[in-house]
Order: C-alpha cells, then structure tokens, then sequence
C-alpha cells in the first residue's frame, strides 16, 4: 500500500463527517419536534449545539486544507475533498436552520396561539431521513441512492404547502397573529430548505463519484404557491 | 484539438525479440506539452526515443510502425536519421554538457550542423539559445568558462540551449529535472511553458505533480498483453481531465498512487 496516510485521512475525514452530519439531523428533528412540544429548554440546547455544529465544521475544512496542501490529492481524491468542503458547509448551514427554528420557537414564548401546524415534525423528519441516507450515500459512493433521494424533495415541499395554507387561514380567523404566523411560516421555511441542501449534498455525491457536475432540479418555485392554492 | 505534430502509428518497438512497446497510437498536439507517465518499466523513455529514431543506437533495438512527422514517416528508408535527430531534439535526465565552455557547448553543435557564418553571426546564434533557455543573464560574463562548472539546473537549461540552438520543431525530455532541486526543476518548468510557444515539448516524467503543473496534455502507459509484458499507452487527454478524472480505473489508481 503506496498511500496509507491518505487513505488513513481519507477515512477520518468521512468520519469526522458523518459525525457532524448526526448532530445536525438531530439538531432539525430538536428544533421542530421542541417547536411542536413549545419546550423551550430543548430549544435553547439548539441554539447551544450550533456552535459546536460551526467549531466542527472549520475542523473539517482545515483537515482537508491539510490534505490537499501535504498529500497533493488528484483525481477522485481530489473531488472528494471538494466534495466533502461543499458538504461540510452545506451541513454548517442545514444547523443554521436549525437553529432559526429554536430562535423561533424561544421567540414566540409561552403564547400559545396560533397552534404550530402538525405538519411541522413530519417535514423535520423527512428532511432528517433524507439527510442521514444522503451522507451513507456520499461514504459509502453510493450514486444510485445519491441521484434518487433528491426525488423525495418534493414530500417536504407537499407537507410545506399545507403548512403553509393552513397558516394563511390562520391570518384571515386572526389578522393579529399575523406576527407569529409569519415565524411559524419562517420555520416550515427553513425545513424546506434543509431538504433543499440535501440534494446539494447529492450533487457532491455524484461527481466525486463520477465527476459528473450537474444539478438535480428539484427546487420548487415558490411563487407556485399561489397557483396551487387556487387548483 | 490543435493541429498534430507527431502522428504516431501502431508503434511497436522490439529489444531483440522482447516487445517493449505495442501498438501506440498517439497525436502529439503542436505547440503544446505532452507528458508521458506511468510505472517505472512500461516503456515511456523506449517510446520518447522511437520518436526521433534514437532508440536505433541501442543494439538489438527494432521499430515498426510509423511515426508521421511533416508529413513522412520518419522511419521511411530515405529519411536521414541525423536530420530527423536535428528536427527533433532530445534533452536527457542527467545534464550531459560536453567537457568543454559554455560558449562552445552550443558553437560546436551548430558547427557540425553546418553552421558556416561569421564569428558575429555565431556569437548571436549562441546569444539567442542561451536566452531561449534563460541562461544568458546567469552565464554571459563567464561564456568561456566550462559548462561542467554550472550548477545542475544550469547545466540542464545548457543542455537545453543547446537542442534549441539547432532550431528543431520538436524536443523531447527523459525526465529532465529529475537530478535538480526544486527551485532549479521549477526554473526548467518555467522555461517548457516559454518553449512550447516555438516548440512542441514531450516529457517523459515520474513525478505526477511535474507532469501535471507543466503539461497540456498526458499519455498514461500501462503494461498489457500476454504475461502483461508489453507496455501500451492506455489513456490519453487533457492533462486537466486526466488528473480530476481519468476514464480508466488504471489510470485512477496510478495518479492517485494506489499503484506504481
């Protein structure tokens, strides 16, 4: 074996990965499943975790910077360190989100009304599932797994637009709500495009696998939102 | 694709009855840098050196095939193999200067080529490679001293003055900085990337990072065939390509060092 400090490195690297990746799925299933709960003590460890999400993710960066100073990686090596700063980034802001929603949540108190819709938790742990396949897809090179979860996107977007209608018709019973409507709004949002990110850490998947760069078109047009609600 | 220097046909080269290399089909592009890499032993220098017939010198040494170079084939009977050598220049891996000044390291090869001017026109002849190489500022106060004197990155920029003086179309180099420190193998980079506006360079190069820095485009050679005994080249591109991503797992493995 030729290589084994890379190889070594490599395999660190991916795991240190798949860590971050773990704390941030949970940080998405916390943050909406505290929002539903109105636990704003589960709230508050979010926002805590985020810093370690951000500490975590600058760790990877260097890791791989030093890589690619000292091992000078080429072909599929190299696309995978690119890949795995694309991910590290995309999972340093699928925390954002995550946090968002905890500040919602913290935001809104102890009030009670309007009701969190219960589409809220499903969509976090769509958005989680796709997310934990997605990063055993990119470890384990699994392009089959990594072209097909994207296409699962459109299941968050579905559970989003009735989020979305069911808030909207909590304006027109309330129009004072209209604040905290607009949080709520705020944090189906964010899970929206968690999920979003996940099909970019897709896309990383496939061309550090294959080279191949292309985008998998799954972002929904949110203007559609209107159009769908007249259907 | 640019317009080709070297076409290269069905290439086998023998060492007796060993076939060394066969059946290499190859465009070297004009005016570009070329590399030649894989595994020691798979034939990259036997195949640099069918490219300007030097491969003839050694014994039991046989060619077939074709290499087309203006438009002839250069192993065609009629071709003189001293004009082909001319046209053609090769730079080795350990600097060779003759034992003699820097001056006459180059005067003498143009000399023998013909050179008939005055000692003006020859003064400017050597002017002119020296600076070609982008030795002249470095030598031109001790022309006169040996070429044996420089330091190893000059001797091989001399070497390298010294094909350029005979104004060839095409140099070839057998792992050129190999012998150099860093700084001096940077200094020989740099001045292949100022060659190739005049010149069509191919390298023969162990070093994945030198062939990927410096090159336009990579031949990646692996041995194949029966007993896998016989070196063939498995891979060509854009160097860009062929070190973010190869088409051949063979290819992959080497520049990545899983083998070689």
């Amino acid at each position: 074996m030729t290589r084994k400090i890379l190889d070594q490195q490599l395999q660190e690297l991916k795991e240190k990965l798949l860590i971050l990746g773990a704390m941030v799925e949970r940080m998405l299933l916390e943050s909406a499943e505290a929002l539903w709960r109105r636990d704003l003590e589960a709230a508050r460890r979010v926002v805590e975790a985020d810093q370690e999400v951000n500490d975590r993710r600058f760790a990877i960066e260097a890791l791989t910077i030093g890589l690619i100073a000292t091992q000078q990686p080429v072909a599929g090596d190299l696309r995978l360190l690119a890949a795995v700063l694309e991910i590290a980034g995309e999972l340093e802001r699928i925390g954002d989100y995550a946090k968002g929603i905890a500040l919602i949540n913290l935001r809104i108190g102890n009030r009670s009304e309007p009701l969190v819709p219960g589409e809220l938790v499903p969509m976090a742990r769509k958005a989680a599932d796709m997310l934990h396949r997605a990063l055993q897809a990119f470890v384990g090179t699994d392009v089959e797994a990594a072209r097909a979860i994207p296409q699962e996107d459109n299941e968050v977007d579905a559970l989003y637009l009735r989020v979305y209608w069911a808030l909207m018709g909590a304006v027109v019973q309330d129009p004072t709500a209209i604040e905290r409507v607009n949080w709520l709004l705020w944090a189906a949002h964010n899970l929206e495009r968690a999920a979003d990110r996940v099909t970019n850490i897709c896309e990383r998947t496939v061309y550090a696998a294959t080279g191949e760069m292309a985008e998998m078109d799954t972002t929904w047009d949110e203007l559609e939102t209107g159009s769908a609600g007249q259907r | 694709m640019e317009p080709i220097a070297l076409d290269i046909r069905n290439l086998r080269v023998y060492y007796d009855d060993f076939l060394a290399i066969k059946d290499v089909n190859l465009s070297i592009p004009k005016n570009q840098i070329t590399a030649i890499i894989g595994p020691s032993g798979v034939g990259k220098s036997t195949l640099l050196r069918a490219l300007n017939r030097m491969n003839e010198l050694v014994p039991g040494c046989r060619t077939e095939g074709e290499v087309i170079f203006d438009g002839v084939n250069i192993y065609d009977p009629r071709v003189d193999p001293v004009e082909v050598r001319r046209r053609i220049g090769m730079v080795f891996q350990k600097p060779n200067p003759f034992p003699k000044s820097i001056y006459e390291n180059i005067a003498w090869g143009l000399r023998i080529n013909g050179f008939r001017g005055t000692k003006a026109q020859m003064d400017e002849a050597v002017e002119r490679a020296l600076r070609a190489a982008a030795l002249w500022d470095e030598v031109k106060d001790k022309l006169h001293q040996s070429g044996l004197s420089l330091s190893g990155g000059q001797q091989q920029r001399l070497c390298i003055a010294r094909v350029v003086a005979l104004q060839p179309e095409v140099i070839l180099l057998d792992e050129p900085a190999s012998a150099l420190d860093p700084i001096a193998t940077l200094k020989i980079e740099e001045l292949m990337r100022e060659l190739k506006r005049e010149y069509t360079l191919v390298i023969v190069t162990h070093n994945m990072q030198q062939a990927a820095r410096v090159s336009d485009y990579a031949a990646m050679m692996m041995l194949t065939g029966e007993g896998e005994r016989s070196g063939t080249v498995i891979e060509f591109d854009r160097t860009k390509v062929i070190f973010t991503n190869p088409r051949d797992k063979r290819t992959e493995d080497y520049v990545t060092g899983r083998f070689g």
